[in-house]
């Protein structure tokens, strides 16, 4: 029975910062297809073309019939516990600090038998359990043995919670509240039993509806950010940083322009400065302190979330200055990635289709909803992924151009 | 499959060398199989120009193998092998340099084995220990083989009933034996009691269900007859050998291995039977795969080896003398050393060579090699049986 | 006879008996930026990059590049800024004659009607009143609209923006019609974020200051402070903006030059004397 988390005590302040310590994160490339998925949120396995074998570990041919023809698919993971082994010892410091720590051997139904970390609630062997592939702190899938059916605060097991980024007891700064997506954010982690959220806005004369609704609640605190002001970010970085646990970056600034449907570089220049370069100076000022509680306790720094666009995969013309500023931001998310993994921190990139909002009024739907989006970045969180492509859009455009992306560049071109 | 095997004529082995065992030593790997060649040499009366053939085991001679040793040692050879086979490959070094005496592409193989230990040599070993470990093991934190033989201890456990104390009767017994042996790491008597009570590493491992990882080296020379008697050498005569690589891939949980589905073999080209053996060796890396060698041989059926534990002695006077000088388990695992350990000591055994508790009137004795935890199980697997020169 | 004059003036100033009185806002991140509709170009707001501090970027100095609009914090425009303005001659601020840069100003104090009325009006009539006080206003004066609206340092109530858009005092089209036809004054300053009140959207012609005062070849100045510290009149403006090739206006620094008030009550006590000796002379040739 998983014991529901409290709230940690106070860290005492003369006692040093434990550093962050990874498991070990060095895979094969083709192990690397592993990884690939979890980001995504699943569990996929090679999977033969020619005979169907399920494929674990991963490798270059069947281990049946030889072929090469080795196809990643999507498992259920459900299968049996075979046995189990609590390590009370390790020779890997991230372990050794987190020790006890129970492991579990599996036999999925689709064949392959594999080694997993053990959910607490998972019953003894004999026993049915599902296997989740969850990004772990060294950033790489790691197998997650979860009892077949949810159980009271599952999410809350030790273990697991090393493999997730439930804000739960932790302090969230969110750099937009403003916006649509922002202030259904806002309620959301709140409501997901966060301690604190900065709820940040800029251009304080502006007053949306709904944003003074959200002051009201006690866990939240409302911070003056304007992301394109330096020394703004430096000096809120300089109050709060040190406390953030979990960075979601809202700030968007979108227009519906591509290159001659409008004279001047201002507005591309906002959109640049507002999605790229905002998120260039919040890292540059936040990112370090994050970096240094990797592991601080239980309440330690573990996301940064990035509101980008399906529109950063592929440029969507009639949004196409915004659509090459979130390009840009999605090439730094990917660098700030990057920077974060020797701290264990997570960089969850977030792709909605077209948000429910005046921006993108004009275009037809499905159009997907702020609350909608709120939701999946809660999950991602929560689980283990960290790419999302929220609502049928995003998925659609997500699929079309992992097919071939210079079939959806001429797709894209066409609507115009 | 059984039957049309070669034998191996008059190819005997000789020499058994073992240099002395330390925790921790700052020197390489080359230093220790050096000092194993220069035992072999002095014990034997061979020049080192006489060795032409080489057989090489080590984990830590890296970026060097077998090659680099022969320009390393100044050594002109005819015949070279590098055995990366973990605890079988003494069996497999003894197989390969046997057929290659026979043949005559060697007359004279020195099989050598040694590792040297650093303070932090386990965990940078273990990164590129194998592909799949890299990939499917280690991230999820043992660190090292333990996680993987808690759960074949875990399942073998459950499914046959074996309690801890049959495991602890065969450790127990192994330091009994180690005691006398002089390079033994471990001096100290064990309890049953302490065994039982140990810190716990993996459950459901305990402190002395694990060997300790130490620097040292073991060797053995393969000649014809002829050449051994010529050197007044002590000799074992080679019956028989098997070799299995990755059996029963479909069990799900490693519970048996390769000398299952090989160990008739062994016994028709050795020509006697489990009853016949006089003292054994089993890679004893774990407890648990030490009964996995009993049954997999032909000493009781699968699944009963507690009872058989619980019926017999394993020290060197007892009923079933077994890893008499006291297994790795007591004596300290020098890295691939350790599959040459206990058919070093089966040779001491056999030619009447021991320095530590001694079986009487031992005149068949079988060596077993287990190794190479790829993934999930030990794939590799051999045994051997040597006799006395006389029949 | 100017040299007399202009060392005067230095010496006055020296002596304190003219002050140097600063009429602008400091430009910073925090001061709020004027708000256009989403779909319009926007002003930026002043922002500033550090490029080295005594670091490894510039050990020994210190300095910062920065971005804004022409039209942001204390600000000048130029007639090029209004369409009503755009063919006019020297009208852009590298062609405006230097000469313009100094001018007298006529302090309109408009600072109790706009506390209880933020969209407040100036009135041709409110300024005749003004007139008969302090005497008419001479051609080629500023026009400085005094409301203490810079006192409002929160941007949110400097701004006072609601749904219905901004909410600011300035003046209506007749007022600015009157200064321009009648009185030919050199151009209007406002302490608000525009020289037209903040609804002048809705008045007829949309914008009237910008578009009657650009229009007649004249100028504009916004978010002016420090209003309530200078005379009606008599203070002497220097307003000159930066040389901004085809510039439609610049942030600049606007500084007064007033008497001091001791030197105010001097010249007072020294007119009052004059008139006394004046009766008392006209008495004795009786």
């Amino acid at each position: 029975m998983t014991r529901p988390l409290t709230r940690p005590p106070r860290k005492n302040p003369i006692l040093r910062t434990r550093v962050p310590n990874l498991p070990p994160g060095s895979r094969s490339r083709v192990t690397l297809g592993l990884t690939a998925a979890a980001a995504r949120g699943r569990l996929e396995l090679q999977t033969c073309r020619d005979c169907g074998t399920v494929q674990y570990p991963p490798r270059e041919a069947c281990r049946v019939c030889l072929s090469q023809r080795l196809e990643w698919k999507v498992q259920n993971g459900t299968g049996e516990l075979l046995s189990e082994t609590t390590l009370h010892h390790s020779n890997e410091l991230f372990y050794r600090e987190r020790l006890p720590w129970r492991l579990g051997m599996v036999r999925l139904d689709c064949g392959p038998v594999v080694v997993a970390h053990l959910h607490g609630d998972c019953v003894r062997p004999p026993s049915r359990v599902c296997i989740h592939a969850n990004i772990d702190r060294a950033g790489q899938a790691a197998l997650v043995a979860m009892p077949e059916k949810d159980t009271p605060n599952m999410a809350d097991d030790r273990q697991l919670r090393e493999m997730t980024c439930d804000p739960k007891f932790r302090k969230v700064l969110i750099t937009d509240a403003k916006s649509p997506v922002g202030q259904s954010l806002v309620e959301a982690i709140v409501k997901a039993g966060a301690d604190l959220v900065w709820a940040g806005y800029a251009e304080p004369w502006k007053k949306p509806p709904g944003f003074e609704r959200l002051s009201s609640l006690p866990q939240v605190s409302l911070v003056p950010l304007d992301l394109t002001d330096s020394r703004a970010v430096k000096n809120l970085a300089g109050e709060i940083g040190g406390r953030v646990d979990i960075l979601i970056n809202t700030a968007d600034h979108h227009r519906n322009y591509g290159i001659n449907a409008r004279e001047g570089i201002e507005v591309a220049r906002a959109e640049m400065d507002i999605n790229y370069f905002g998120l260039l100076r919040l890292a540059q000022e936040f990112a370090p302190a994050m970096r240094a509680r990797g592991a601080d306790g239980q309440s330690s720094a573990v996301a940064w979330v990035n509101l980008l666009s399906i529109f950063a995969l592929s440029n969507f013309p009639p949004h196409g200055t915004y659509s090459a500023s979130k390009a840009a931001a999605l090439s730094l998310a990917q660098c700030l990635r990057a920077e974060f993994a020797p701290a264990g921190v997570r960089v969850i990139n977030v792709f909605p289709g077209p948000i429910d909002d005046e921006w993108n009024q004009a275009l037809p739907p499905p159009q997907i909803a702020p609350s909608r989006v709120a939701a999946e970045i809660l999950e991602a969180l929560r689980g283990g992924a960290e790419d999302v492509f929220p609502g049928d859009v995003a998925e659609d455009w997500m699929a079309r151009w992992r097919d071939n992306p210079k079939v959806l560049e001429r797709e894209l071109a066409a609507m115009r | 499959m059984t039957g049309g095997r070669a034998g191996y004529d008059d190819v005997v082995v000789t020499t058994p060398v073992t240099v002395p065992y330390v925790r921790y030593s700052m020197r390489g790997a080359h230093w220790f199989l050096a000092r194993a060649l220069t035992g072999l040499l002095k014990q034997s009366g061979l020049g080192k120009d006489r060795i032409d053939g080489l057989c090489v085991s080590s984990f830590t001679l890296t970026p060097d193998s077998a090659v680099g040793l022969t320009q390393h040692l100044g050594m002109t050879l005819r015949w070279l092998d590098h055995i990366p086979m973990g605890g079988a490959c003494g069996v497999v070094a003894l197989r390969r340099a046997a057929r290659a005496v026979q043949s005559g592409d060697a007359t004279a193989v020195a099989c050598i084995a040694g590792d040297t230990n650093h303070t932090d040599s386990f965990r940078l070993n273990l990164g590129t220990f194998s592909q799949f470990a890299r990939d499917a093991v280690y991230p999820y934190g043992s660190g090292g083989p333990n996680a993987s033989f808690a759960f074949i201890t875990d399942y073998y456990m459950r499914k046959y009933g074996a309690k801890r104390e049959d495991f602890g009767k065969l450790c127990v017994a192994q330091r009994a034996n180690a005691l006398k042996f002089p390079y033994a790491l471990m001096k100290k008597p064990l309890t049953l009691e302490e065994y039982l009570n140990a810190r716990v590493i993996a459950e459901p491992l305990r402190l002395y269900d694990c060997v300790m990882p130490c620097a040292g080296a073991e060797a053995f020379l393969v000649l014809r007859r002829g050449d051994a008697e010529k050197l007044d050498q002590p000799y074992a005569r080679l019956l028989a050998t098997i070799e299995r690589h990755n059996a029963f891939p479909d069990d799900p949980i490693q519970y048996r291995s390769g000398w299952a589905l090989d160990c008739d073999e062994l016994y028709a080209q050795a020509g006697v039977g489990p009853r016949d053996i006089n003292v054994v060796a089993a890679y004893d890396d774990y407890p648990v795969i030490n009964v996995m060698q009993l049954e997999d041989l032909g000493f009781c059926n699968k699944g009963e080896s507690p009872d058989f534990v619980r019926r017999h002695s394993f020290t060197a006077e007892g009923s079933f003398p077994f890893n008499t000088s006291g297994g790795q388990l007591s004596v300290g695992q020098a890295g691939a050393a350790g599959g040459f350990l206990g058919l070093v000591e089966i040779i001491r055994q056999i030619t009447g060579q021991t320095i530590g508790a001694a079986v009487t009137k031992a005149r068949f004795g079988l060596a077993s090699g287990f190794g190479m935890i790829n993934y999930d199980r030990g794939l590799c697997s051999g045994a051997v049986i040597l006799a006395t020169r006389q029949q | 006879m100017s040299n007399a004059v202009l060392s005067q003036l230095v010496t006055d100033l020296a002596a304190g008996r003219i002050h140097v009185v600063d009429l602008t806002q400091t430009l910073s991140p925090d001061f709020p930026q004027i708000v256009l509709p989403p779909e319009m170009g926007q002003a930026w707001p002043f922002r500033i990059e550090e490029t080295s501090r005594y670091d490894a970027r510039g050990p020994g100095w210190y300095w910062n590049n920065f971005s804004c609009s022409e039209h942001t914090g204390t600000h000048f425009d130029a007639p090029i800024h209004w369409i009503s303005g755009r063919h006019l001659p020297d009208n852009s601020t590298d062609t405006i004659p230097a000469r313009s840069f100094i001018a007298p100003a006529c302090v309109i104090d408009c600072s109790r009607e706009a506390a209880t009325d933020a969209d407040f009006l100036l009135t041709v009539a409110f300024l005749r009143q003004w007139e008969r006080r302090h005497g008419r206003i001479p051609a080629g004066s500023w026009i400085l609209m005094r409301t203490d609206w810079s006192k409002r340092t929160d941007p949110v109530a400097y701004q006072n923006l609601d749904e219905t858009g901004q909410h600011t005092p300035g003046p209506g089209t007749e007022a600015v019609k009157f200064l321009v036809d009648e009185r030919q004054v050199l151009g209007f300053g406002s302490e608000a974020i525009g020289t037209d009140a903040g609804q002048a959207f809705h008045l007829k012609p949309p914008y009237p200051c910008h578009y009657y005062m650009h229009g007649s070849g004249r100028f504009g100045l916004q978010c002016l402070t420090n209003l309530d510290l200078l005379p009606p009149t008599g203070a002497v403006v220097i307003a000159a903006p930066l040389k901004i090739k085809d510039g439609s206006g610049s942030p600049l620094r606007v500084l007064a030059l007033v008497p001091s008030p001791d030197t105010i009550a001097q010249a007072n006590e020294r007119g009052k004397k004059k008139s006394t000796r004046k009766r008392n002379v006209v008495r004795k040739k009786r």
